[in-house]
């Protein structure tokens, strides 16, 4: 179930961020999801598109520096203190969150978090297990 | 190992002819310098000497030395022995302070350089039946010329590619088969490289053997230049004041270069004191052209700083050796006291699994140095967190601290943002102003 996210280095300049997302647009890959962690020197921008095998090859074709990580996604009810219960729920039963972007689904009464955590496997349990509904890729691409 | 010889008689000759050699034109030298050359006639007679003080090898530590600043000073003609109708070839520094030194050559000069690196293309094998691709520059840089000429003695087909349009050195080396390629070893990396990135495998080329100099290089980059290319990568070196490359190559054994010491008679010198040192001592190298006509220079200081061997090799030759330069007196960084020379990051950088192409820039501020090193972000070390990343980095600040004594300030850039080098590699941008 788990998701596969993109992540891309960017250095620390003008334009950085953006090239290589024009790069994906000319490519025809649809951004779904987005997130960008950074140090003085450089920053590193995860993404999930609709197409994410594709945007990594397109991206290291152009030679860009990237990754494919899995992660875990989960519906969090679009109510105040939703994200927090559920990052709660995981904390509670020993799943260390490396890191959390979320963005609000098109559709229904919820948002879609992304994690980076330590175990997916056991992410996924506890989420299933407390009733929280996980995020499939496609789900995402389909959005 | 195939015990090849271009000019066996000479490379293997035993050590007392060869000295026997040595002297009977050091003699001959010393008087065409003399008759030829005020500039360092006057030098000899400062120290009270004439022709006949030099009666063998055994004097030559008599003889005054000629340095850089004597070439910058006496440019063009001042160190000309010949007159110019005699003279058929140019060939100069790339040297951006100061005046270039411009080095002459008559027809015979040519030919015995290109004797030199046909002795040295041998060495690596190759014979008529090879395709010697040249991309070392042409021009009035030597390296181009000069294998280029050894390459048509030897017989090779060769290709004059010259360096640079890497996609057409590719095409042409690819095509054309070419089993051996000469040029700089930053460039050798970089068509490695751009090999792999168009989807080649090692084994896909037909190259056997490169021969590589013109700027200092590892073990480690020839490690992994083999690897990339799936060669034997071999060293040469030569500097335009000699002639060029050539002057010293290495052998099947790759332990070090011969030195064609019938033309180039080598010493090791103490750098500070002028003294010369016995066989097997670090120091300061210095040639005399025995047999240069144009430009003969005798005891010149090169600057470069390695060991004299002799012995007996592997291949057989009897040359005396010298190791790879372990760094340049005139490349080598004092970073806030601290003697830093540039191929030291580069060994860090290719045992931390980085791209070897970096760029150091030093400054100062507040009269303290600032030390920093730009590094291409590789695959292998990237991860999607910061703190992945991060620590990453400083895994390599700390092996550059123990290799160096001092801490750079290490910044991650974008793979392929330091200009790659299409001849020699800029590799240190000191803004210091220490001169």
């Amino acid at each position: 179930m788990a998701i596969r996210q993109v992540s891309v280095f960017v250095e620390n300049r003008k334009g950085a961020l953006a090239d290589p997302l024009r790069v994906l647009s000319e490519a025809g890959i649809g951004l779904r999801a987005l997130s960008i962690a950074d140090t003085s020197d450089f920053g590193i921008l995860r993404i999930i598109t609709d197409d994410n095998t594709k945007a990594a090859f397109v991206l290291s074709e152009h030679g860009y520096v990237c990754s494919v990580t899995d992660v875990v996604a989960a519906c969090a009810d679009d109510k105040p203190g939703g994200l927090a219960d559920l990052l709660t729920t995981l904390s509670e039963q020993g799943v260390d969150v490396e890191y959390v972007y979320a963005f609000v689904a098109k559709t229904g009464n919820h948002a879609w978090v992304v994690m980076r955590v330590n175990d997916n496997t056991e992410a996924e349990r506890i989420l299933r297990e407390s009733n929280i509904t996980l995020v499939s890729e496609a789900d995402i691409a389909a959005v | 190992m195939s015990k090849q010889y271009y000019q066996k008689e000479i490379e293997t000759m035993p050590y007392e002819q060869m000295r026997a050699l040595q002297s009977e034109r050091l003699c001959r030298q010393v008087r065409h310098v003399w008759d030829n050359v005020p500039y360092y006639r006057s030098l000899m007679e400062e120290k009270g000497l004439t022709p006949d003080d030099i009666r063998g090898v055994e004097d030559l530590h008599k003889l005054p030395f000629l340095k850089k600043d004597d070439l910058r000073d006496q440019y063009p003609y001042g160190l000309l022995a010949k007159p110019l109708s005699d003279c058929v070839r140019i060939q100069s520094t790339s040297g951006t302070t100061g005046r270039r030194v411009v080095a002459f050559y008559t027809q015979n000069d040519v030919d015995l350089w290109e004797d030199c690196c046909a002795r040295a293309i041998t060495a690596v094998g190759g014979t008529r039946e090879d395709v010697c691709q040249v991309a070392y520059g042409y021009g009035l840089f030597t390296g181009g010329p000069g294998l280029n000429g050894g390459s048509h003695k030897v017989g090779c087909l060769t290709l004059p590619m010259s360096s640079g349009n890497t996609d057409r050195q590719i095409q042409f080396m690819m095509d054309l088969g070419a089993t051996i390629l000469c040029c700089t070893p930053s460039y050798a990396a970089y068509i490695g490289e751009t090999l792999k990135e168009k989807g080649y495998k090692p084994e896909d080329n037909k190259l056997k053997a490169g021969i590589f100099g013109a700027e200092p290089w590892t073990e480690e980059m020839r490690r992994d230049i083999e690897k990339s290319l799936g060669i034997k990568a071999y060293d040469i070196y030569g500097l335009t004041e000699t002639s060029g490359p050539g002057v010293a190559f290495e052998c099947e054994d790759q332990s070090g270069m011969h030195i064609n010491e019938d033309h180039f008679l080598a010493e090791i010198i103490d750098p500070d004191t002028g003294e010369v040192l016995p066989e097997g001592e670090k120091g300061e190298l210095v040639f005399t052209a025995l047999t240069k006509e144009a430009f003969p220079l005798l005891r010149y200081r090169t600057r470069d700083i390695c060991v004299l061997t002799r012995g007996k090799c592997a291949c057989g030759r009897t040359l005396i050796k010298m190791t790879k330069p372990m760094g340049r007196s005139d490349d080598m960084m004092i970073i806030r006291g601290v003697n830093v020379f540039p191929s030291q990051i580069e060994a860090v950088l290719l045992s931390e699994g980085y791209s070897p192409n970096y760029q150091i820039v030093l400054d100062r501020v507040n009269n303290t140095d600032t030390f920093d090193v730009n590094v291409e972000m590789t695959p292998d070390r990237f991860c999607d967190t910061v703190k992945g990343t991060q620590e990453a980095e400083k895994k390599l600040v700390n092996a550059m601290l123990n290799m160096l004594g001092i801490r750079p300030n290490v910044h991650l850039v974008a793979p392929k943002s330091i200009a790659r080098s299409e001849g020699k590699a800029v590799r240190v941008i000191d803004k210091r102003k220490l001169h």
